[in-house]
């Protein structure tokens, strides 16, 4: 199968998901047989495409333009629409980022071909792909399949494949092939202005050992003390799911997940987190995970260590207190 | 300004989810439908500009006549009218087909803006408004958290990655998707319900649409995910499981 992988940068600087994607697109161009062609796109980017070449793929395309210095959707759609109809490849590979979302639909419509988005894996079974994705906020898995005539589009999310695992070539860089688009300054209608963050993160939360983190169980900003007495015999940091953080219960740099940190830590305490995979995503790689949840299928305890199945406003208390009794002995 | 809101009905959050015998969908028969959460983010959104700038908000919703109980409910809250796009197979269609389909229902009503949420809490495909900018010829913006409107123009707050955002401007008409936390959306009145009662729900037939039902995916099944680890359950009283949880982390996981 011939494939093309999408890579992303901004000013100059990778998204690492690109190798994640890279990886996957490796294995399925083992898998089926075919070639990949990574593609670089933006302004003043040749070094990257020179970076990615020392990657097993068979050629780079770097396609830059004034007009694609600064994302967006209009610049990157035109261009890349006029970059898969030139290379025509079976299978158009991105990660699933903040970026790839608002424009990849874009480029689908533009093209009149099918995306299957934030797929979680793909199999390769009897000659066809069946890309995995989540359905329902985690609690189904879903088996999706292009129909119709290629090209597909199909795009991974953060962490289902491992960026290091990406191979590199042995001996020579494959080729970089400048590729020239035609974009108008008039076709871009989005005036791209100033990035910002929000604020200095007063805490590092992807630093700490240990969290204790809270989500709609938690039900009101009063019960938050609950949490934040356990974070305190425990010596962990409290941090939140998305809604806990949209409700301003806590500050938006505690909240874990795609639109937060990704936190790694040695033990993930969720309480009340049902386990959507925006918020999964930011937590999966902790050592130790702890649930504690009202519903026994929350999808939290896919991918919990332990699991309780109960009233967070009674377990919570009793598990600070034997803390704290054990932290006395 | 002239407004339009798609909103989509989902199963509620804590119906227990069976799969259909079909195995590609789940059974709805005995469970209970919601407006899809993010959405509701944009029907407050279109609520304030309106309350702002003036105009109409109009619901569009698609789907079986369950449906229009989640276009009631953007009524009572303040939209002035419904479009009720019906189709009992909605949940066969690929984002694209949804797209193409709200596209063709709405292309005559010439709106300046029209508002998703981020994404639907049960397919969660999060491609509908972006592609329908593009069936529609106009540009579109995603993960707003703020709109500033003047005239002809509107600047706008996106979120990026990791703590990150930018602003960026954007003529009309245009579409936007909503990010989810962005304001905090009102509940329906009494009042607003009585009122609701009067408004307009136009009825448009997708199969009428003249969109050709032509996959470009297809879900083969859907299952309940494998389970990448083993997880161990403490039962007992709160007492017992908050003691076997020290336990374990201090001497089987040796996080303590």
């Amino acid at each position: 199968m011939k494939i093309l992988l999408i890579t992303e940068q901004r000013e100059g600087k990778w998204n690492k998901t690109s190798f994640e994607t890279l990886s996957a697109a490796q294995q399925a161009v083992q898998q089926t047989g075919g070639t990949l062609t990574g593609v670089v796109i933006g302004k003043g980017v040749a070094g990257l495409a020179d970076e990615l070449a020392a990657y097993q793929l068979d050629e780079v395309l770097l396609v830059e333009h004034d007009l694609l210095n600064q994302y967006t959707p209009d610049g990157f759609t035109l261009a890349l629409r006029q970059v898969v109809e030139s290379a025509k490849p079976e299978l158009v590979l991105m990660p699933h980022t903040y970026q790839v979302r608002d424009f990849a639909p874009k480029l689908s419509a533009s093209l009149g071909k099918g995306m299957i988005g934030d797929c979680i894996g793909y199999r390769y079974e009897n000659g066809k792909l069946i890309f995995v994705r989540q359905m329902f906020q985690g609690r189904t898995a879903a088996d999706v399949v292009f129909e119709g005539d290629a090209p597909w589009i199909a795009t991974f999310q953060a962490g289902a494949f491992r960026g290091d695992q990406a191979a590199r070539r042995q001996g020579d860089k494959a080729p970089v092939k400048a590729v020239s688009v035609e974009l108008k300054a008039d076709q871009i209608r989005t005036k791209p202005l100033e990035l910002f963050r929000e604020a200095k993160q007063a805490v590092d939360l992807t630093q700490a050992p240990l969290l204790v983190a809270i989500g709609r169980g938690i039900k009101a900003p009063e019960n938050i003390q609950l949490a934040e007495k356990l974070a305190k015999a425990l010596g962990a940091e409290l941090a939140a799911s998305r809604p806990i953080c949209d409700e301003g219960w806590l500050p938006m740099e505690r909240q874990i997940g795609s639109s937060g940190q990704t936190v790694a830590p040695k033990l993930y305490l969720a309480i009340g987190i049902s386990g959507a995979i925006q918020h999964v995503v930011g937590m999966k790689g902790a050592r130790t995970i702890v649930a504690i949840n009202k519903d026994q299928n929350a999808p939290i305890f896919e991918v919990a260590d332990y699991g309780i199945v109960g009233d967070l406003f009674e377990i919570v208390p009793a598990l600070t207190e034997e803390l704290e009794k054990s932290n006395a002995g | 300004m002239k407004i339009g809101v798609c909103v989509k009905q989902v199963p509620a959050k804590d119906a227990p989810l069976a799969i259909a015998e079909t195995g590609a969908w789940i059974q709805e028969s005995d469970i209970g439908f919601e407006t899809n959460e993010p959405d509701g983010f944009a029907l407050e959104e279109a609520l304030r500009l309106k309350e702002k700038h003036g105009g109409e908000v109009v619901a569009i919703s698609m789907g079986p006549d369950r449906v229009k109980q989640t276009i009631k409910e953007a009524l009572a809250k303040g939209a002035d009218r419904g479009i009720h796009i019906v189709d009992d197979q909605f949940f066969k269609l690929d984002p694209l087909g949804s797209a193409r389909s709200i596209a063709a229902a709405i292309q005559n009503e010439k709106f300046d803006l029209v508002l998703t949420g981020l994404q639907s809490d049960d397919q969660g495909f999060g491609q509908t408004g972006v592609s329908l900018a593009e069936l529609l010829g106009l540009p579109h913006a995603t993960i707003i958290m703020q709109i500033e409107v003047t005239e002809g123009h509107m600047k706008l707050k996106r979120e990026l990655e990791a703590g990150w955002f930018q602003w960026v401007e954007l003529p009309l008409p245009a579409i936007l998707s909503i990010q989810s936390g962005i304001n905090k959306p009102r509940y329906a009145t009494l009042k607003g319900i009585m009122a609701a009662k009067k408004k307009e729900i136009a009825i448009v037939q997708r199969a009428s649409l003249g969109v050709p039902d032509v996959l470009t995916q297809r879900v083969q099944k859907i299952y309940v995910p494998q389970k990448t680890k083993k997880t161990e359950f403490l039962t007992g009283t709160p007492k017992e499981v908050a003691a076997k949880l020290v336990e374990k982390l201090k001497h089987d996981a040796r996080v303590l």
